[in-house]
């Protein structure tokens, strides 16, 4: 049931990304800071969460889910630490993310030379 | 007139057939993608025994890596072609945005080349992202302090 609740939803998602490209010519950089704040702003509101319950992958891997975890992060880290916390919170939860992006990229820039367009 | 009328009619068949097989394939695609994350994470926690929120992280890393060396050996933007925003969505997009222009620039240098042009445009998500969450915690810090949440 997770299986097919993860395709179906993180199906939706990008169906909505390609929508929002093709009918209101928003660039894809737009589109995932749009996304990542979306997620922010859904979880905030109490809808992520359930969500993620629901869908599972479906929601998590698409950059809303991203965002869901910045702002899940930011929640806990004020409860536990006060106002500090919404200074660490976000980028902690999200550390291992942006972290393996940033070190793959190195890794595969020095593995692979630059290709001919 | 005849002619132009056809041609038009022509061109907006065709835009809207390409925009129900965009959006097919960016369903397809992205929806496969979160599947494989989906698949990753009971592999890590069945199999490896990992407790369910590390798993998560370990899927976004898996998922990041995965991406990173589609884009580096060049895959990852033929299936974009297809795919969409169904490659663009997913956290895998997030990575090609990272590492596509590393791929692109490395040849003018490892300080200006590589380091600041990994975040041309994950900079910006990476930005707003932060920005808006230590907002969010401001706010959820006032409401926790008036005893409206937590």
């Amino acid at each position: 049931m997770n299986y097919l609740m993860s395709f179906l939803i993180g199906g939706v998602f990008c169906v909505i990304g390609q929508l929002l490209i093709e009918k209101t010519k928003l660039m894809p950089a737009r589109i995932l800071v749009s996304y990542v704040v979306a997620g922010i702003v859904l979880s905030a509101v109490g809808l992520y969460e359930p969500l993620v319950r629901f869908a599972s992958s479906g929601a998590t891997v698409p950059l809303t889910g991203f965002g869901h975890l910045l702002a899940k992060g930011v929640r806990e880290a004020v409860a536990e630490q006060g106002l500090l916390g919404a200074l660490t919170g976000g980028l902690t939860a999200t550390a291992g993310g942006i972290a393996a992006a940033i070190v793959f990229a190195f890794l595969m820039a020095l593995l692979f030379f630059p290709r001919k367009k | 007139m005849r002619a132009e009328e056809y041609q038009r009619l022509v061109y907006q068949k065709t835009e809207k057939n390409s925009l129900v097989k965009d959006c097919f394939f960016a369903f397809l695609i992205g929806g496969s993608i979160c599947l494989l994350g989906e698949c990753l994470k009971t592999v890590y926690i069945v199999l490896c025994n990992i407790p369910e929120e590390k798993a998560g992280i370990l899927v976004s890393v898996s998922l990041v890596f995965l991406s990173a060396f589609l884009t580096g050996i060049g895959v990852y933007d033929k299936i974009a072609r297809v795919g969409g925003a169904g490659t663009l969505v997913p956290i895998t997009g997030f990575a090609n945005a990272v590492v596509s222009p590393v791929m692109e620039f490395r040849i003018e240098g490892m300080v200006l080349g590589i380091g600041p042009k990994m975040f041309s445009v994950a900079g910006s998500v990476v930005a707003y992202g932060t920005a808006a969450s230590v907002v969010y915690g401001v706010i959820y810090y006032i409401l926790m302090r008036c005893g409206v949440v937590g």
